[in-house]
């Protein structure tokens, strides 16, 4: 029996995030007595395969016909090898493209599935997941019926996995291309080119606000702060529909969910969706002009007055 | 064309959940409830295609539950859908059980599209329409901002994903789900609610669809997250610095 880890990756590297699913599968395996292997999907995996064998044996399903992340294809394979291989779990981190990917999978393969799942624990050898429910108002306590498991993590909760002292095997999964299915057609990716890091993986994540009211501004000063604490960027609802910031910056219950060590809040002022994006972040640092503000409630510290002058202030200290 | 949009009776939550001191549930007494935000969204996105395609459309609102479920499926009727038909059930759900339940509905009503929420907002797991995609073998699109038509029989699809927005195109039949994004839906006027309830809501059993949900899912506790931080207020960006650095050490 496998515990199989779905790692996501950019067609260089496996993203940072997977690496905390295989510290959970590790974990698993230690009680189960499972092997861990990692399965990487796509085309040209010669790089990527490298790079995850120094933390696992690694599955390599490599075939021109897997170039885009569809979940068809992508489903497809992981049943395909979820049941070649007997996995008895298969984990992967949290992101669009495992809440795409794995439910579908899972279906395939009659499974039990838990998504977001930030704790486990063991009672009478049986595995209870914990996971967020209600926009994060409420934590669960779920046990899943049946085998395989399928269960997504959030990558904050847990720690990144170490490398192994001596690379795992590479094993070629052949793909049998005439059994893919051809159900869609990928035309693209658009997305904004950025070197900050991924909001979900960031340590550090700066956040904007009503005060911006274009998107240079909000380069300006939610940018600017973002760099000098080596952060992602991130925003509210209100910036996303009013065009100022992109979709993938969201961060709440229907944006992205967060939990960095900083979260730093720049007049926001904090309503409950926005709230449950960010609340379970390590450190949160609110700066609002209104020191009512709600978001003063979750936050550590507090610093009321106007961000178009305090930022440049931080910036500054941050300097010295 | 006939388009199928499952729906999801969920507590209305604006004003935060409170969970029963026995972590059994939430208290739901005195709970508003409404038809799931992302399914309203999907209900919403079913009207404009029928709009713009006129003639030749059917909008079939669904919904798995007990008879208090009625009520919510009327104003999918006041919003406009064509149909309501309710799957009578009583037991606890699973997006699995869901899954199942619409796979069988999708068996006898044969839609051409099935239009639904990413996820619904009790349970927030965002598993149902992909389920049924791969229970059905059908083409797939979730987190949709924009459907558009590129042929009778194809949609392009924009999707939300972390990486940013990406482009799909998926023959008909599909599952597609919808993200925030999609448009804002319409609300029921007061007339048309007056006549939707005089309208009939096809009731089912589970049993007459052949299926027995079963969930794989069992939610064992609840309890209340809590985040009340006890806010430090610091004078200026100086302090501010200062504490993150050697107090908080996080910078």
């Amino acid at each position: 029996m496998s515990i199989l880890v779905v790692a996501e990756h950019d067609g260089a590297h496996a993203r940072p995030g997977s690496s905390s699913a295989l510290a959970v599968a590790r974990d698993l395996a230690a009680h189960s007595g499972e092997r861990v292997e990692l399965l990487v999907i796509g085309r040209g995996l010669a790089f990527v395969a490298a790079d995850a064998a120094r933390f696992a044996p690694v599955i390599v399903a490599d075939h021109p016909l897997l170039a885009n992340p569809t979940a068809d294809r992508y489903a497809h394979i992981i049943a395909d090898v979820a049941k070649a291989r007997e996995a008895g779990s298969i984990v992967a981190n949290s992101t669009t493209f495992a809440k795409d990917i794995l439910p579908r999978a899972s279906a395939m393969l009659s499974a039990a599935m838990a998504g977001d799942v930030t704790g486990y624990s063991f009672a009478n050898g049986k595995l209870l997941l914990r996971r967020p429910m209600y926009a994060g108002a409420a934590m669960a306590t779920v046990a899943l019926t049946g085998r395989p498991l399928v269960i997504t993590v959030r990558a904050s909760a847990f720690p990144a996995a170490e490398p192994l002292a001596e690379p795992g095997e590479r094993i070629v999964w052949s793909v049998d291309a005439s059994t893919l299915p051809n159900h869609s057609e990928y035309v693209g990716l658009e997305s904004r080119p950025t070197l900050r890091p991924e909001l979900t993986e960031a340590r550090v994540v700066v956040s904007g606000g009503r005060p911006f009211r274009t998107g240079e501004e909000f380069e300006k000063y939610v940018g600017c702060l973002a760099d000098a604490l080596n952060g992602a960027t991130g925003c509210t609802r209100a910036l996303v529909d009013a065009g100022i910031a992109p979709n993938e910056w969201q961060v709440g219950q229907t944006g992205k969910v967060v939990a960095p060590q900083l979260y730093v809040a720049l007049g926001i002022s904090g309503a409950v969706q926005h709230l449950a994006g960010m609340k379970n972040s390590r450190v949160v640092v609110a700066v609002n002009t209104d020191p009512e503000a709600p978001m003063f409630s979750v936050a550590t510290y507090g610093l009321v007055g106007d961000v178009r002058q305090i930022v440049p202030e931080l910036i500054r200290e941050l300097g010295k | 064309m006939k388009i199928l949009v499952p729906t999801k009776r969920v507590p209305s939550t604006d004003e935060g959940v409170r969970i029963r001191p026995d972590g059994s549930g939430i208290e739901d007494v005195a709970l508003a409830f409404i038809i799931n935000p992302f399914d309203a969204i999907a209900l919403e996105e079913a009207l404009h295609i029928r709009e713009r395609r006129g003639s030749g459309v059917e909008v079939t609102a669904v919904g798995i539950g007990n008879a208090a479920f009625e009520s919510e499926l009327r104003i999918a009727l006041a919003m406009g859908a064509d149909r309501a038909v309710r799957v009578d059930f009583d037991g606890a759900l699973d997006p699995w059980s869901v899954a199942q339940v619409l796979g069988a509905i999708v068996r006898r009503e044969k839609p051409d599209l099935v239009l639904m929420g990413k996820q619904a907002v009790d349970d927030d797991s965002n598993q149902a329409g992909q389920m049924l995609a791969g229970l059905l073998d059908w083409p797939q699109a979730t987190f949709a901002s924009k459907i558009e038509f590129v042929e009778p029989a194809r949609l392009s699809i924009a999707r939300e994903t972390d990486r940013g927005l990406e482009t799909v195109i998926v023959g008909l039949p599909a599952v597609v789900t919808t993200d925030l994004r999609l448009n804002e839906p319409r609300y029921a006027s007061l007339p048309a609610l007056m006549k939707a309830k005089k309208r009939p809501i096809e009731t089912i059993s589970h049993r007459d669809l052949g299926v027995l949900p079963e969930p794989k899912v069992r939610i064992l506790h609840l309890e209340q997250v809590a985040v009340d931080r006890v806010c430090v207020r610091v004078a200026d960006a100086a302090e501010l610095v200062h504490r993150l650095r050697y107090e908080a050490k996080v910078i």
